[in-house]
């Protein structure tokens, strides 16, 4: 019986391209 | 560490630093919430008790966990810390992002606009062209390898200074070239001054909109009104329905602020999508503790139901083919944000400044108009590099208070202005607002457990 389901790593990125947060990835 | 929590039928598991959800049953709950702290076989007995199922069920439940840690997707380990001030030190002294106070004054007189009626505590002023040119430039020079460059259009009213707007826009897209940089303009408005102009305009140009609108008539005309006291209701409306009429799928987002006098805000984002909008924002009032219009401790309990209300709604209107979009419940689980951006949050203060109209900078619009966080000017640079210092260290784990908690990759420390008012410092927390964060999130990961599921139905059907 499947009790757990895993939603779809915090493995990249940093690439700096993300809006500021009133990204490549 | 794990976050667990039950909500609208679902059970939440939040492995915090693999970044893992698992929606599961209420068996497997337990044994995941007792799993670090009970011995096997007493789980196996208070589980199997509990559920009136049998043993081997359990323990048939305990190697699925066991095999969720091994693949580390539960209780994984803390593995971040010497690496928070990474993505800020690889950054240097890079810009990315200005804040361009075009206008220090407002044709409203919001009583609780943090930004006092647009003054920032000081003269009224508008920008003038030169400074911003100078502004611009200052942002490409500093910007490094950075790409993509954001400029927003902020006041006051930003439309009180519109040709200067217009003029910028056109002279950030002249050098975009030559420069191999894309600017990414948005505005900030209260609709006050927009027409057909204005729309055409922001639609060719603005990657963004965010149109000011606190909801209901009622609600709306407590605060938002004008120097003779008149509410802005009536004007804005027909002027914001028009504008995201013809913005098609472009960004936009009508944002109010919810106060103390009205708590049930959910009536205000309903009222709004009943207007017409499905792109909406909601944020609590940005002011001194003992303001009437504050949030107090004692409203959480009904603010968070409030936000319970919304998700379900929200999950309904999805259901039935007529979605809305709230700002703070979008969240991407499959591709991001990276936890270098996570560890790192808003950058202000370093990638992000704000440029009041006289040329200063300020780590943020928050900041603005207090003396002691002037950072230089658009001609000089930074000058204040201690402060700059100070910003560049200010990350989720410089905070001590933030340790232990679960949301803390989603929310990189929170908002290093909101800790200064309430603490004094900017590595101080806004306890508050974390509460008021962390239900948010709630509800955000549970819509997203609600998704899969309506997928799966989909699929199935």
């Amino acid at each position: 019986m499947n009790r757990i389901q895993t939603l779809n790593d915090l493995a990249d990125g940093g690439c700096g391209e993300c809006q500021t947060s009133k990204c490549n990835c | 560490m794990i976050h667990g929590y039950e909500l609208n039928g679902y059970h939440i598991i939040i492995d915090v630093y693999s970044g893992s959800v698992h929606s599961v049953d209420a068996v497997a709950y337990d044994v995941i919430m007792q799993y670090e702290n009970t011995p096997r076989e007493d789980i196996v007995k208070n589980v199997s008790a509990a559920h009136g199922i049998a043993e081997a069920e359990v323990e048939a439940c305990l190697r699925d966990v066991e095999q969720l840690k091994a693949d580390g997707l539960l209780f994984a380990p803390d593995t971040y810390g010497d690496k928070a001030g990474a993505l800020k030190q690889r950054t240097g002294d890079v810009v990315k992002a200005l804040c361009l106070h075009v206008a220090h004054t407002c044709n409203l007189s919001c009583s609780y606009c943090f930004a006092s009626q647009g003054k920032y505590q000081g003269e009224r002023a508008l920008m003038s062209f030169e400074v911003g040119k100078r502004a611009l430039d200052f942002l490409i020079e500093n910007s490094g390898t950075r790409r993509n460059l954001e400029v927003d259009f902020f006041g006051g009213e930003p439309l009180m200074n519109w040709d200067v707007v217009k003029r910028l826009v056109a002279y950030g897209r002249s050098r975009e070239a030559e420069t191999g940089k894309h600017f990414r303009f948005t505005l900030t408005t209260n609709g006050v001054l927009v027409d057909d102009e204005v729309i055409d305009f922001c639609n060719r140009e603005m990657h963004n909109v965010v149109l000011s609108l606190d909801g209901r008539k009622e609600v709306n005309d407590r605060f938002r009104v004008d120097w003779a006291g008149h509410g802005s209701y009536e004007r804005i409306v027909p002027r914001f329905q028009h504008f995201v009429e013809r913005r098609g799928d472009r960004n936009y987002y009508v944002r109010g602020t919810f106060t103390h006098h009205n708590l049930d805000f959910t009536n205000d984002l309903f009222h709004m999508a009943d207007l017409g909008f499905t792109e909406l924002s909601m944020e609590p009032v940005v002011c001194a503790p003992e303001d009437p219009c504050a949030i107090t401790e004692e409203d959480l309990p009904k603010v968070f139901e409030q936000y319970e209300i919304l998700a379900k709604d929200m999950l309904r209107r999805e259901r039935e083919g007529k979605p809305i979009t709230f700002y703070h419940y979008m969240i991407d689980l499959e591709h991001g944000p990276c936890i270098y951006k996570r560890l790192s949050g808003c950058g202000s203060g370093t990638e992000y400044l704000a440029v009041t109209p006289w040329g200063d900078l300020y780590p943020c619009h928050q900041f603005v108009g207090d003396e002691a966080y002037r950072m230089g000017d658009i001609w000089q640079g930074v000058t204040n590099t201690e402060l700059r210092d100070k910003f560049a260290g200010c990350n989720v784990y410089a905070r001590p208070q933030c340790a232990d908690c679960w949301a803390k990759l989603y929310c990189s420390g929170g908002c290093a202005a909101n800790a200064y008012h309430a603490s004094g410092d900017i590595t101080g927390v806004y306890e508050l607002g974390c509460q008021i964060f962390r239900k948010r999130m709630e509800c955000a990961i549970m819509m997203k457990a609600a998704e899969a599921d309506m997928a799966e139905e989909a699929a199935k059907a």
